[in-house]
Parts: C-alpha cells; structure tokens; sequence
C-alpha cells in the first residue's frame, strides 16, 4: 500500500516539534503510530534507540536507504502504546525496560516480564509522574522452559569467575551441547536516565561519561555533540580534530584488549600478554597526552578539556610506528597458529539475517555483513575529511568478529596519521549559550553506535537525556550465536562479542 | 620458516619481559586504614599471598578495566603473591567496584558470606566510597560499606594500576607487619 516511502515523507503526517536538532521530531498520534508499526514491519528503518518520558514512548528511527534520521514520539497519557517488538525483536528488552522504568505498556507484546526490574528498588516504575510502591519481595524470573530427554540446566552468574560484569545466563544443555541460553540482565542498573534529569551540563556530563566506561569517550561524545546541537553551539574545528583522535584511541586500546581476551579463552594466552602490553602503551599515551589513562571527561560539551602540544604529536607519532609493528607480529601470529584458528573458525555464528533484523552494529554487525558506521552515515566531523573504510565480513563467526578487529586497529592507525598530520590549529573549546532545545547524537563507539538524546530547559539544564548501547541489540543475538555450541565455548562467543553489561543496565 | 610464536619466544629470552621494575611504594594512607582492621595472627595465615576475588556491584567497568591491567605483563600483580581467583571460596580479599546496585546488593552480601574469615573487603573507586557520581539514584545504595563492612578504599575514577598495586602492596605489608 505504502510502497517505497522514504522516512521523513512518511512521519510529515505528524506534528513536527520545534527546536529539535539536527534531525526531526514528530509527534503521531495513535493513527499515525499504528502505521508505523505497520510500516516497520515491511520498511527497511532500523531503529536506533526506543524510551520514554513520563506519558510520551520515543523512537529514534534512520531509513538505511536515503540516510535519513528522525524521532517518533506518540504521547500515551494512558499510559499504553502499541508495540514495536514484533517488527523488531531488538526493540523487545527495549519496550519491557520502558514499562520497568515509566510503566508505559507495550500494547500486544508477548514477553512481559520484567526486564530492569528485579523487585529490588524502593520504588516500582520509579521514573513513571506517579511511582508505584516497592516490591513486597524480589521479582522471581520465569526462564523460558526446554524440555527433553536428558536436558539439564546450568546457571551462571550473576557473579562470575572472571574480572567482569555481572550478569545471569541460564543455560539449557543436552550433554556439551547448548540447547537454549536465556540471559537475565539489570543487575548494573544504576538509574542514568533518572539521573541525567534537572541536571548541570556538568553533572550530567560526567554521568554520560560513564554510562559504560569502556566506551567513555564515546559517550562522552554523543553526549557532548547532542547538547552542542540542542543549544545550537558551533564548535572549533580543531576540537572536532582532537574528539576523532581521542575515539580512534579508545577504538584501538578496547580492540587489541579483546583480541586478546578471546584468544585467551581459546587457552592462548600468551596472545594476552601481547595485546595487554601493547594496550598498556596506548592507556600511557593517553595519559601523558590528555592526563587520563580512559580519557574520562577529556571530550565535553562546547569541545574537549585539554589540548594537544607539539611534541604530544610527535610523541604519539614515534609510539604508533612501533605500535605498528608489533601488532602486526601479533597478527602473523594469530594468522598462522592452526590451534587457534580451530577453536575461532565456524563457533558462535551469528545469522546474518538475525543481524540486520536486530539492527546490530559495531564487530558484530560488520563480522555477519551488516556494514553500517556512523562515522560514514550519517557522519560526522572530521571524518567526512578523512580517509576510512569500513571492514565487512561475511562468516559472522568468532574469526570474523576477531578479523573485523584487526582491521579496524589497522584503520584507526591510519585515521590517527591523517588527524596528526593535518589538524587545524586554533581554540579547542567554545562556551555554551543557555537557550532551550532538544538534541540527538549518533556516535560510532569501538561496540557500535552509541545515540544520546537530551532536551534542555532555559536556563542550559539538561532536562531529560537518554543514552543508548549498541549492546541492547547485540546481547540477544549472543543468544542465538551460542545455539549448538559446547559449553566450553561460550566464554570464547561471549568475549567475541564483549558485549556492555553496565551500558544497556543503564 | 620459523613458527611466529617460536620468534616472539626467542626474542623475550634474549630482551627480557615488558614488567615494570620501580615497584611503587606502599600506600602510606592505606597502611594506616588497615592497621586499624587486622590483627597480629594475619601474618601467620597469609604470609606473604593474598587471593582476591573481584565482584563488580554496578560499576561502569571502567574499574575492571584497570584491573584487568595490573594483571598484564607490565605491572604483573601475582610476582607479588597476589592473584585473582574464580570464588569467594578460595579469596581473602573482596575487591568490590561500583555503588552497589539495588540489584547487585543480594549477590555483594552472599559472596561476602561465602568468604571464609579471615576476610577484608578493598572498595575501589570513587562511587564505591559514596556513589560518586550515582550518589541519589534510585536504583543504587551508594557505596560498599552500605553492604559488607570495608577495610580500604582505594580512590580515584577509575584508580590507576599503580595505585592499586601500591594499595595492594600496602594491605600486603600490613598483614605481614602486624
């Protein structure tokens, strides 16, 4: 009926609201809102990000076909909507966290089981106008039964046996075999969107930063880009130039240390020791270079906190040519270990038409043929200036994810070349005019594209903001990846796909 | 050809490994936080090993991040005798990051009693102290001792391989002082 309808033509039918930049907002009524969800089901949209407010359900939506980016907002004083889940499973945890923390009800959705909620808060739907009264008890979880002849069942967690994140994963088991993993996520809920409402521009800054603190510069960033967009605020090119240096750091360091972990899962660790050396030499650059070794707080709204000296520069350029040349010994000895090709070859697939129907970005997307980059679309300053190619793989197993890596290390060094060879001189951080506004930030992390949304009042407050993981979307195709794999394979798919605990617990 | 691993092997025979060899001192003020909390017989039962085992109760893993660090090859944690282990079964130390999440606070307590005394518990970072910067959260109780009772807090957002080797080191000393 619709046909070929691009995504801005199709949400004109509702009411555009003012002040929200770069991309448009539209409010849709009910009418309005169930068309999309039928649109949804047929379009090719992906969505990038769904919340709410207390009577208002968001989502942030990009037609992959013309590039284009927009809000749908459908205000539900009732307190209901229809849902989105059924055209697109990656929104489903989206729509049960949204009911968790606003008590806005998915209207046909299937699973209504809490998703954030573990009965454990002092308040139920603490973000709703009206909370409700806390949990008499802690919420009991109904995993998804697997039945069978000599099934048996392994919970893991939410304490695990190495350094990481908490999380609870029920594995469904027929002898080695993983029948069924159900993950049960929330336990690193620390109540940002609560807590990036009526909030300093410096408050909140600093909360984005550590949505998921592995990924804190691009938070930082999206954050930074979506209140400089709100407020209208230019920033200083040179700024722009030290953001993408700072980024294709975090990339590298967070790349090589996984490499090395998956590699150390697969019991070769003396791949570990490598890439902990070698990203131990990038955390000391960013510390020397920008005085913290993560590069907290170092990109702000208005531009970045410190500058780059002369002989900064030259210093990193020295580093990176050994940096270089060790990483890619470390590659010839990834390549050529048959051992460890045979553990990372054909285990933990990840569907190809699972990825683009989840939407999934970043290692996992490009390692099973979804190519999308928000440094290319929509894109953003400076790299609309440099030279960047996107590595796409089509095997989607623990390799691809690996090989997907080495080539996005190998492309950030160059990335960092360019910015050192030609970033503009000049002021690094402009001040932030106190208007009211709302703005949206689309930022490629080393995981995927990060979104922040926020609205900010008239005296330069951040009102309401919202920050969205890649990981929402990647942590349920673990689910199916891990599918006819061994047990003992599950740490090595787990580390291939690292996907935030703390950044979609938000 | 010669195996990429055979090469790499040879070449840390005849250089020497990354590890870095200005130890960094024990934290003076960590000393004395944890004079307070051990006693004489520590020493006898530890020696000089500390198992820690790590439990994350709702930080942004920037903490683990700088964990995992001290453990590369450079700052090498286990020269030292100090190692991470898998369960609270086998640790004296808990190493618990993060402002402790509503949802984490069940599990914090349960490992915690899964510890067999003699037991300390290290808070790391600057929202294990007091919730840092999700102090007034909703959804977070704002900091360890709201849970267990703490030794030593180690601070900084996230703390820094060297300050939580020498916190480490200093926890170390004070067992074996005392």
């Amino acid at each position: 009926m619709m046909g070929n309808v691009s995504l801005l033509d199709f949400l004109s039918s509702g009411h555009p609201v003012e002040g929200h930049r770069p991309w448009p907002r539209f409010r849709l009524d009910i009418r309005a809102w169930r068309a999309l969800v039928g649109q949804l089901a047929t379009s090719e949209w992906s969505v990038i990000s769904l919340w709410g407010e207390p009577e208002e359900i968001h989502v942030a939506l990009r037609d992959d076909e013309s590039g284009q980016i927009a809000i749908a907002s459908h205000p539900c004083p009732e307190r209901w909507y229809v849902s989105l889940g059924r055209a697109r499973p990656g929104v489903i945890r989206l729509e049960r966290a949204a009911f968790d923390l606003w008590g806005l009800a998915p209207m046909g959705l299937e699973d209504r089981r809490p998703w954030l909620d573990h009965g454990r808060w002092p308040s139920r739907k603490p973000l709703a106008s009206q909370p409700q009264p806390a949990a008499e008890r802690p919420l009991t979880y109904d995993f998804l039964a697997a039945e069978g002849e000599g099934l048996h069942q392994i919970p893991v967690g939410p304490v695990h046996a190495g350094v990481i994140e908490p999380g609870h994963f029920r594995f469904h088991c027929q002898g080695e075999a993983v029948v069924r993993l159900e993950q049960r996520l929330g336990y690193v809920h620390k109540g940002i969107d609560g807590l990036l409402t009526e909030r300093s521009v410096e408050d909140a800054a600093r909360v984005a930063a550590r949505v998921s603190g592995d990924a804190t510069v691009a938070y930082s960033l999206a954050f930074a880009r979506a209140v400089e967009a709100a407020l209208g605020c230019e920033v200083p090119p040179r700024a722009h130039w030290l953001r993408a240096l700072m980024a294709e750091m975090e990339r590298i360091a967070n790349h090589v240390f996984d490499i090395g972990a998956v590699c150390n899962d697969a019991a070769f660790a003396i791949m570990l020791s490598h890439m902990g050396v070698l990203r131990e030499k990038i955390l000391r650059a960013n510390d020397a270079l920008f005085g913290h070794r993560l590069l907290m707080d170092r990109v702000v709204p208005g531009g970045c906190a410190r500058d780059l000296s002369e002989e900064g520069a030259e210093a990193l350029k020295h580093l990176l040519h050994g940096f270089t040349k060790d990483f890619e010994r470390a590659f010839k000895l990834y390549d050529n270990t048959p051992s460890l090709s045979d553990r990372t070859q054909g285990t933990g697939i990840a569907n190809g038409s699972l990825v683009h129907r989840f939407g999934a970005g970043g290692f996992v997307g490009r390692a099973s043929g979804r190519g999308h980059d928000s440094r290319k679309a929509p894109g953003y300053q400076p790299y609309d200036m440099l030279d960047l190619s996107i590595p796409v793989y089509a095997e989607g197993d623990v390799n691809a994810r690996l090989m997907v890596r080495f080539d996005e290390v190998r492309e950030s060094l160059g990335l960092i070349t360019q910015i050192l060879s030609d970033m503009p001189q000049g002021a690094f951080r402009a001040p932030l005019p106190s208007l009211a506004g709302e703005g949206l930030a689309v930022v490629e992390s080393f995981r995927g594209e990060v979104m922040v949304w926020v609205r900010m009042d008239e005296s330069g407050r951040v009102a309401r903001a919202h920050a969205h993981d890649p990981s929402w979307f990647q942590w349920p195709l673990l689910e199916a990846a891990i599918e006819g794999n061994i047990v003992a394979d599950f740490p090595l798919c787990n580390k291939s796909f690292n996907c935030s605990y703390s950044g979609a617990d938000l | 050809m010669i195996p990429p691993i055979s090469k790499i092997l040879f070449k840390h025979l005849t250089r020497g490994p990354h590890t870095l060899r200005n130890v960094p001192a024990p934290d003076p003020d960590g000393i004395e936080e944890l004079a307070r909390a051990l006693g004489e017989r520590v020493r006898e039962r530890l020696g000089r090993s500390l198992s820690i085992r790590e439990v994350d109760a709702g930080s942004c893993n920037g903490c683990e991040l700088e964990i995992h660090a001290v453990n590369n090859p450079v700052y090498d944690l286990e020269r030292f005798g100090i190692r991470f282990v898998a369960s609270p079964r086998h640790a004296d130390v808990l190493l618990v990051t993060g402002p402790v999440a509503c949802n984490m606070a069940e599990a914090l307590k349960r490992t915690y009693d899964a510890t067999p005394a003699p037991k300390w518990v290290v808070a790391m970072g600057e929202c294990a102290l007091d919730g840092g910067c999700f102090k007034g959260s909703y959804a977070v109780l704002g900091g360890v001792h709201e849970v267990v009772p703490v030794d030593l807090h180690i601070p900084g957002c996230p703390p820094s391989p060297r300050q939580i080797l020498s916190s480490l080191l200093a926890l170390l000393d004070t067992a074996a002082a005392k």
